[in-house]
């Protein structure tokens, strides 16, 4: 709190985040945006799961393959191909369909699939979002690979290649609700839904009469909102040091003497009665942005 | 005023705590796929609870500074929110509305589309003819290597005819394994075909035309060789099939194009979105006509060697494609997936 102006940047860039999201019953959940590098990373771990899964497969049959004769060895050969097929272009769209509408790794960084108009998922429209990864992920992974595998006036077209289903692959990196081509065309995008447990309330339960420290009505209207929340958030993660500092801070500003090593104390105590000044104000529609609104 | 009644905030957080945590168990089962374990009383709770818990929401926002309790509150009401308004009718009666209504309608919708598809196959497949009949050295400039499989305008006509009967010498104990490779390669194929479409439908285009390409110019080899009936016959059984399927798919990915290009008086998201509705029925329904032709193609057309037969069987698909996709009679609000 010492510092003039506490990270503008991050405060922004959460609220470009959000969505207005509303419900039938016409409450906005304001849901967050997926940042491209959590997606990339639930990618990443999808697809290491295929992979894993195909060679996993692979081994099993090759092992189920080597003691038998032929007519078992097409049976196989048909399973491995369809199960190729069903990893390589199902995989994303069962998971999708499932109650969480999201594949492991998307699960993993907490994520989901949303139609964008606020209506159920329909099966359609994962069938449409996956059908997309095609030009999305397996051309410029199919390019790539060409690129390497071939001489050097093939590379050329490698490259060009490349390049062009780049611009498909990047889709999401340029535009504002970092859209695949795929949840373009579905109607989708992909939210953070994080799990939360509800924690304690910082604020003490003592009456402010009871407490072991008084404020003023002057000692209270110096902070704001803002401050009120980063005090919170230093009482939870409750580091002896960052106590101390923000402790002395306030104690300095609103010229009071020291609390005698009682820190946390004296800082929950001063969360309770600036929290109960600045809410009370807000029921009569005054509000305190911060401590420097006047 | 006694202290415990003035801050709102915490007897607020005491008063609804036990609601909520009820609510998230619910909620957590349901996203477990455990919703069969809910009893009675517990699915005539969780809508209640959730309203309850989106007006806490909107009080909380208003009258409270706690943002651990906003952000639970938030995150709370968004799972339970996609719980309740995400659920899906049941697998079969969706499977049901697709077949009885979605495929064929999406398909009505995309009949112009599928028709200058299928025209610009045509069109590829004429000019190929034309080029290789011509200059029979066109062949080897449009079919490339591995498809030709050595057959070519050098082949002697019983090369030919032992190919369009024998599927190949020695694949003929390898059936179904044949037939699941050209399912596969071929629903690959029809997906690069839809998803190309994104590109304001240009690639979609060429591949359709280079489709028609290779079949003409294939045409062509063999018609020289007093060889086109029993070709046609032998594209015929799987063919009619196949690349109607193919034509569909280019379809699919040119209404995709054509959204994105021009999308008239809808802005061009909405308008991609609701292309894609349409294009991503069609795209089902493509897949599983690729399964049939990889059915007929590596089943039945190395079992059926007879032309008259073959001409048949491939006439009969088509006919009944046809028929279920735009004469048979279909109500228009069952389609929903």
């Amino acid at each position: 709190m010492a510092k003039p102006r506490p990270a503008p940047r991050r405060a922004a860039a959460k609220d470009a985040d959000r969505r207005t999201f509303i419900t039938p019953e016409g409450v906005d959940l304001k849901l967050d945006i997926a940042s491209v590098g959590e997606r990339a990373g639930a990618l990443m771990i999808d697809v290491v799961i295929i992979l894993l899964t195909l060679i996993a497969f692979s081994i099993f049959l090759l092992f189920v393959l080597s003691g038998t004769g032929r007519a078992l060895g097409q049976a196989l050969a048909i399973i491995w191909l369809l199960g190729f097929f069903v990893l390589r272009n199902g995989y994303f769209a069962i998971f999708e369909l499932g109650p969480r509408a999201a594949t492991p790794g998307k699960r993993l960084m907490k994520l989901r699939v949303v139609a964008r108009d606020g209506s159920r998922l329909r099966g359609h429209q994962v069938v449409a979002r996956n059908a997309m990864r095609e030009l999305e992920l397996f051309l410029p992974l199919t390019f790539a690979a060409y690129q390497t595998a071939q001489g050097v006036t093939d590379m050329a077209i490698g490259l060009l290649g490349l390049l062009w289903t780049g611009i498909f692959a990047l889709f999401p990196m340029f535009n504002r609700d970092r859209l695949r081509v795929g949840d373009l065309i579905a109607g989708t995008w992909v939210v953070r839904l994080p799990r939360r447990r509800l924690s304690y309330s910082v604020a003490t339960s003592l009456a402010p009469e009871k407490s072991r420290y008084t404020f003023t009505d002057k000692q209270l209207s110096v902070y704001g909102e803002f401050e009120l929340q980063k005090l919170e958030e230093v009482l939870r993660r409750n580091e002896e040091y960052s106590i101390i500092v923000v402790a002395r801070t306030i104690r300095e500003r609103l010229n009071l003497p020291d609390s005698g090593g009682d820190d946390y104390g004296f800082l929950e105590a001063y969360y309770t009665a600036l929290c109960q000044r600045l809410e009370r104000g807000m029921l009569f529609g005054k509000r305190k942005k911060d401590k420097y609104q006047r | 005023m006694s202290g415990e009644a003035q801050f709102a905030s915490l007897r607020f957080r005491e008063a609804r705590t036990d609601d909520w945590e009820r609510l998230e168990e619910l909620v957590r089962r349901i996203e477990r796929g455990r919703a069969g374990s809910l009893s009675d009383e517990d699915l005539f709770d969780l809508p209640v609870l959730y309203r309850a818990a989106l007006s806490s929401l909107s009080v909380a926002r208003e009258t409270s500074l706690d943002t651990d309790l906003v952000g639970f509150l938030e995150a709370l009401c968004a799972r339970a929110y996609f719980v309740l308004y995400g659920v899906q009718p049941p697998l079969h009666r969706r499977i049901g509305a697709f077949f009885g209504a979605g495929w064929p309608l999406a398909l009505r919708s995309l009949w112009r589309e599928t028709l200058v598809a299928v025209l610009v196959m045509l069109l590829g497949a004429v000019v190929a003819y034309c080029l290789v009949a011509g200059d029979p050295g066109w062949y080897h400039s449009i079919i490339p290597e591995d498809l030709a499989g050595g057959r070519g305008p050098q082949s002697s006509v019983a090369e030919l005819r032992a190919g369009l009967y024998d599927g190949g010498g020695g694949a003929r104990d390898m059936l179904g394994a044949f037939a699941t490779y050209l399912f596969t390669h071929n629903a690959q194929m029809a997906l690069m075909c839809f998803a190309l479409g994104f590109a304001f439908g240009v690639p979609t285009l060429l591949l359709l035309v280079y489709n028609g390409c290779i079949l003409g110019a294939f045409m062509a080899v063999y018609v020289s060789k007093g060889l086109g009936l029993p070709l046609a016959a032998w594209l015929a059984i799987h063919g009619t099939t196949e690349l109607f399927a193919i034509a569909i798919a280019g379809a699919a990915g040119l209404r995709i194009g054509m959204a994105v290009a021009f999308p008239g008086r809808l802005s061009r998201t909405v308008a991609t979105t609701k292309a894609g509705r349409t294009a991503a029925f069609a795209m089902i329904g493509v897949v599983l006509m690729l399964a049939v032709a990889g059915l007929l193609e590596g089943v039945g057309r190395q079992i059926v060697q007879s032309d008259l037969i073959r001409v048949a069987i491939g006439g009969g698909a088509l006919a009944a494609w046809l028929l279920y996709f735009y004469l048979l009679p279909v109500r228009r609000e069952d389609a929903d997936g």
